[in-house]
């Protein structure tokens, strides 16, 4: 399980990375862009993934933006290279502390402290925490390719099965989250502590007193990409009571709409049952305990 | 017999030889928790695995291995590969010309076929991962490269993938065996079987089965094979659990005098049985060093371990019993029928699996009547080896169902119903012809349940709507399988005795070595504090050398929990004869009779009949070597004994109950074990943190197979899992914290009345949890009878179906 | 293409140049260039921990690092440990605690514990266990790591584990 063969190009700044990328690409090579490699690195060690030339993000740690978390107001600004474990160790504003708390969901320790948050999303993992996230505090991805910056909103950034909106001649800059929820968990569902998730799903509530106004709702690990659930943002947004009661109508109209797939890991039934539990589950953490 | 706070007092009553001995074999050292010495450099990093062995001018091998199931082979074109950068050489079956692997049991053509298992594939594929050809070059990322440049052609065949296609045997996996089945037994059928069921007040039917797991040890296997000009040898040093065995195995396979071959062992990362046999990688790795007289490295990688790395476990068990009114078993039938994958391990054959469950299967329990069926199928799956407890956690789970079957069918508790069945009197031979020693069945069940009842679980599980259940498994495990005891399996290479050597040097130390193989059980400690007890000198002074074939005449290695019965009473009848061989001369010294001086316990030798008359071992050691002019006549030179070991008859029986709480999530359908408790009988404990980590680890490894790691195969014979992303090795989250009581009955017939501890947590394990699983779904009305266990077919149960 | 690159780390204190490809991992330059093998390689996909060192002081898999990316940093390994021959607190701890068998899995779960440590010096059992489920181990059962770890950590915050 050693990698293929590879050249290897350090990025001084990103307008540098960008150039690499153009540049290795014209040339025929077949460049990716490598930050904290959690999960580029084991598909290249597998020779699933192989690159033939390597651009590496790690020198731009030292420029601050890349690592920076920035609160501002309602937007939280996360650099390119800030890791799961600094979120983790973060003392966010409270519309944002939702992610903090998720980041125990996101592999281990040794995992979390090298892995990238801007790494993740352009990874795409359907059942990836930072989709979830992305998808529930409505991020804007901000990436820079060789015609200048672009914002990609979070609703046109999957496309499924590992694919992202962001182009191989494009690198993440930062990531800013839009929408404060402070009434926000994540609940998932592995068989082992630390595994990817079977399913995952992402709630935020919105809540008027002990009463429920809205809210939204994103599941992980039932298509191929991270998905909102309309279907169960309705019953929130038609109101009603916080508790148990409206948690269940929720989970069962998240249940009955989606459609997730039967594969070799386990049954399309089981997943929908587990939507329905970890979307009500989500809820009552959501509400801070409401049942 | 109660438990006990260990060290015990009591030891085995067994007179012992006659002889000038320190203290019998309950001193200082034995039954305590020392420090162990493997210890300090295990903990620095500078212990010393394969991986860690570098040579000058070493090459690096890896193997080109089949991506389908089951094929004819019609070309293996190498020319790319040899031309890759880095790449030294390529080599297929028809260039390197070995011998292939058969192993053989002396059974006749109706009940065994033999097979052979070539060294790398020559006409034909019978598994996904099986080795075709060797690529050598100049460092491990290379040998990649050159791999994947190989060109193999094939015409695919069905793949014989479950019991059903193998029966149906459309296609053979291999021409000897035309209905694929290797192993074919029928046993016992003792008379009154069918009386029996026709009498029974409550006939039982549960069809049990197993998932197919791997062993996995942490560290894969691997092997650096060079050839050493001075020596005229291929030294071999790679991690096995039978040194002797990979070194006969390679001189046949190159066809070259054993002598020419030493096997030596470094510290090795576990094994758990898959290493307990010989790969062909081994082989072929020597090979090519052979041919090309450079050192060569292989390291197994961990999708080969996955995939092309011996398996184990995979069985299906159709079991009858028959029950009278009382809840006595009366009768017993049983089908074996295990999936041993694409060829039969060296030395224990495809038959390994189904001739243990046949031959142990009612278990701790008094069955009158006994019949059973066995049979090894042979599949497009990856060869199997045993792994600890080889058939027993299966068997177990099949027995300990019945048992709570019958216990629902008779409206009986199930501990009553087992209270009820189990051997009290001991030695017990049962109808299956073996007999069992003295061991604590009845006490480990009693205890078991007390201590789940006195915590309060049962009025928990009472008390609440949560999804609860309580489970048992009481059970015995065969430990010290001597000679006697395998040759009844017929095996043609019957494993058994084990050898020992002791020699002291001229201060003192000893330097003692065993056929037996460490790979963390912790020989180097207890084996010392064996030694040390025997001789009177503090186990600093003792230093165990094993797995290196030139210092063992021969040796059986370690599996099948043999280690300290065997090995351990070898070395204590080594260390008897050199403390008698001190004696002898101390007395000749002190010009007194052999018969008044004895060991002091402080390592010298005293007058009885004037004590402040002593010699110190140094005394002895500086005359036996330095001026043996002064020795007594009839007494050679040096400080030397040598022993061998084999234990009679049967072998020696530990046992346990495990008792397990349980609760089903109704969100998830996972299972979480809130309590385990294991209360165990390996007779006299050597070093109790030993025996206790040897439990937790293997329970874990139970409860591995019970919750969590399977690897399946699909119609065409491609594995589930070629990763640690699939396959579920549970961590520190998913197992739970252990208690462990001992209760202790010595073994009468080991030389230190120990019996053996390695494998039983992992043979209880299952069962326990299993039925706890199926207590906490007693009011659903399922009943799961295989292992592992998906939270979702729980979740199922628990909604009665989605 | 491929063309090996001069690296430049700093490995338990000791600044260390090495010419490397740039495939070859932070694991297999530790253990097969700079001759580090208390470093061990269990399953090369970031998954077992058996080759977690510590990168600038945070515990990582050194097999899902390759070696060109550690360029100027600070790595430790298990060799780093022991002083003079005196094992470390947590070092003892291990086999006080017999939190290990055959040894294979444990430098990786010594330098998970030290980053963990390092990390919550307050952990709880149960933090600890969470913690440490980030590395597998297939010998013990885990029960005696978790005691070993949090021995240690009681030890450091001089309290007595309770």
């Amino acid at each position: 399980m050693k990698p293929a063969a590879f050249t290897y190009h350090r990025a001084h700044d990103v307008a540098d990375a960008v150039a690499l990328l153009t540049d290795l690409a014209a040339a025929g090579e077949d460049p990716k862009v490598i930050a904290g490699g959690q999960s580029l690195m084991p598909m290249m060690n597998f020779r699933l993934a192989r690159p033939s030339a390597l651009v590496d993000l790690g020198p731009l740690r030292r420029l601050p933006a890349m690592t920076a978390i920035r609160s501002d107001g309602d937007h939280l600004t996360l650099g390119a290279l800030v890791t799961h474990h600094a979120v983790e160790k973060a003392t966010l504003p409270e519309g944002f502390a939702v992610l903090s708390r998720a980041m125990r969901w996101v592999g281990h320790l040794p995992i979390r402290s090298r892995g990238t948050v801007a790494g993740s999303l352009v990874h795409g993992d359907a059942t990836a925490e930072w989709c979830l996230l992305a998808l529930l505090l409505d991020a804007v991805v901000v990436a820079e390719g060789p015609s200048g910056r672009r914002e990609i909103p979070a609703d046109e950034l999957f496309h499924g099965f590992y694919a992202t909106a962001v182009d191989l001649d494009e690198v993440v800059v930062e990531v800013r989250f839009t929408r404060p929820a402070p009434h926000a968990a994540l609940c998932e569902f592995a068989r082992r502590h630390g595994d990817f998730a079977v399913v995952d799903a992402a709630v935020a509530l919105d809540l008027e007193g002990t009463a429920a106004t809205g809210g939204r709702i994103v599941l992980g690990g039932v298509a191929p990409a991270p998905v909102r659930v309309p279907e169960a943002e309705a019953v929130l947004a038609a109101g009603g009571a916080a508790g148990d009661a409206l948690w269940g109508a929720v989970a069962d109209a998240a249940a009955a709409a989606v459609d997730p797939p039967d594969d070799a890991t386990t049954t399309a039934a089981y997943r929908r049952r587990l939507t329905r539990t970890l979307v009500a589950d989500a809820c009552r953490e959501a509400s801070g305990g409401l049942r | 017999m109660t438990a006990t706070e260990l060290p015990g007092d009591g030891h085995a009553t067994e007179p012992r030889a006659e002889g000038p001995r320190f203290d019998g074999h309950r001193g200082r050292w034995v039954g305590a928790s020392i420090p162990r010495h493997e210890d300090p450099r295990l903990l620095t990093g500078r212990g010393r695995f394969v991986d860690d062995i570098t040579l000058s001018g070493m090459l690096h091998a890896g193997f080109v291995r089949a991506t389908v199931a089951h094929a004819q082979i019609t070309g293996i074109d190498l020319t790319a590969t040899r031309a890759v950068e880095g790449v030294v050489a390529a080599y297929d079956a028809s260039d390197l010309a070995l011998g292939d692997i058969v192993a053989l049991l002396d059974r006749p053509a109706e009940e065994f076929t033999p097979t052979a298992m070539p060294i790398l594939a020559k006409d034909k594929i019978r598994f996904v991962g099986e080795p075709l050809a060797i690529v050598v070059a100049r460092d491990p990322y290379a040998v990649e490269d050159g791999i994947e440049a190989a060109v193999v052609e094939h015409t695919a065949l069905d793949a014989i993938v479950d019991e059903e296609t193998a029966l149906r045997a459309s296609t053979t996996v291999h021409d000897e065996a035309p209905d694929n089945v290797l192993l074919d037994v029928s046993m016992f059928d003792t008379p009154g079987v069918d009386e029996a069921f026709a009498d029974a007040d409550v006939t039982v039917e549960v069809t049990t089965r197993s998932g197919r797991q791997n062993a996995l040890p942490l560290e894969t296997r691997g092997v650096v094979v060079s050839w050493d000009a001075r020596d005229d040898q291929l030294l071999v040093q790679t991690c096995t659990q039978v040194p002797h065995q990979v070194r006969t195995l390679v001189a046949r396979c190159l066809d070259v005098p054993e002598r020419t071959v030493r096997v030596t062992v470094p510290d090795m990362g576990g094994g758990f049985g898959q290493k307990c046999v010989v790969g062909r990688e081994e082989v072929a790795v020597a090979a090519v060093a052979q041919r090309l007289h450079r050192p060569v490295k292989w390291i197994e990688d961990r999708r080969e371990a996955l995939t092309a790395g011996f398996l184990a476990r995979e069985q299906t068990y159709r079991t009858r019993a028959a029950f009278d009114a009382d809840g006595h078993i009366t009768a017993l039938d049983v089908d074996v029928v295990c999936d041993m994958g694409a060829y039969s391990c060296y030395p224990f054959t495809a038959g390994i699996e189904p001739l243990m469950a046949s031959a142990e299967m009612p278990s701790v329990y008094r069955v009158p009547a006994y019949r059973v069926r066995g049979r090894a199928l042979t599949s497009n799956k990856a060869p199997t080896a045993p792994y600890r407890g080889v058939s027993r956690p299966q068997y177990v789970v099949a027995i300990e169902r019945v048992m709570e079957r019958a216990a629902r069918e008779l409206g009986l508790d199930p501990v009553e119903v087992r209270r009820r069945n189990v051997i009290t009197e001991f030695p017990y031979t049962g109808v299956n012809a073996v007999t069992y020693d003295p061991g604590t069945y009845r006490e480990s069940l009693d205890l078991a349940e007390a201590t789940i009842r006195d915590e309060g679980w049962y009025e928990l599980r009472e008390s609440t709507d949560r999804h609860i259940g309580i489970g048992f498994c009481c059970f015995s495990e065969r430990t010290g399988y001597g000679s006697e005891a395998f040759a009844k399996r017929k095996m043609t290479v019957v494993p058994g005795f084990d050898l020992s050597e002791i020699r002291m040097d001229t201060t003192g130390a000893v330097v003692v070595t065993s056929g037996t193989m460490n790979h963390g059980q912790s020989h180097e400690t207890t084996f010392a504090q064996i030694v040390a007890d025997r001789l009177g000198i503090d186990t600093a002074r003792v230093k165990l050398r094993q797995g290196d074939t030139e210092r063992i005449a021969y040796g059986w290695g370690t599996f099948a929990s043999r280690s300290v019965t065997i090995g351990g009473s070898a070395v204590a009848l080594a260390s008897q004869r050199l403390g008698e061989l001190l004696c002898r001369i101390a007395a000749h010294l002190l010009e007194t009779r052999p018969d008044n001086v004895a060991l002091d316990g402080d390592g010298g030798v005293v007058q009885l009949d004037d004590p402040d008359r002593r010699l110190t071992y140094e005394d002895i050691a500086d005359v036996a070597y330095l001026r043996s002019h002064l020795l007594p006549k009839d007494v050679e030179p040096a400080l030397t004994a040598t022993a061998s070991f084999d234990v009679p008859g049967d072998g020696t029986f530990s046992n346990a109950t495990h008792a397990v709480v349980v609760e089903a999530d109704p969100g998830t359908g996972a299972i979480r074990i809130l309590r385990y408790a294991c209360v165990e009988d390996c007779g006299v404990v050597i070093h109790p943190k030993v025996v206790e980590g040897q439990c937790r680890g293997g329970i874990a490894q139970g409860i591995a197979g019970a919750l969590f790691e399977e690897i399946t195969y699909d119609a065409h014979g491609e594995p589930s899992a070629a990763s640690f992303i699939d396959y579920l090795v549970p961590t520190a989250t998913e197992i739970p914290d252990v208690s462990i009581a001992h209760l202790e009955t010595p073994c009468a017939f080991t030389e230190n009345g120990a019996k053996g501890a390695g494998e039983g947590g992992t043979i209880g394990a299952p069962a326990a949890v299993l039925n706890a699983v199926n207590d906490a779904l007693r009011h659903t009305g399922v009943e799961l009878d295989a292992t592992p266990i998906h939270p979702r077919v729980v979740l199922d149960a628990l909604e009665g179906g989605l | 293409m491929n063309d090996p690159h001069l690296l430049s780390l700093t490995v338990n204190g000791t600044e260390q140049e090495v010419v490397v490809e740039p495939r070859r991992t932070l694991a297999d330059v530790l253990r097969h260039d700079l001759r580090l093998t208390g470093t061990h390689v269990g399953c090369e996909h970031g998954v077992c921990g058996a080759c977690t060192v510590l990168l600038d002081d945070a515990p990582v898999r050194a097999c899902l690092v390759f070696a060109v990316q550690a360029e100027g940093a600070e790595v430790r390994t298990v060799e780093s440990l022991d002083a003079e021959g005196r094992l470390s607190d947590l070092q003892q701890a291990f086999s006080d605690h017999h939190g290990l068998q055959c040894g294979f899995c444990t430098p990786g779960f010594l330098m998970l514990a030290e980053g963990v440590l390092d990390e919550q010096p307050d952990a709880s059992r149960e933090e600890i266990r969470e913690a440490l489920s980030a590395n597998l181990c297939r010998c013990t059962g885990y029960q005696t790591i978790v005691d070993a770890v949090h021995a240690t950590a009681c030890s450091r915050r001089q309290e007595i584990p309770s």
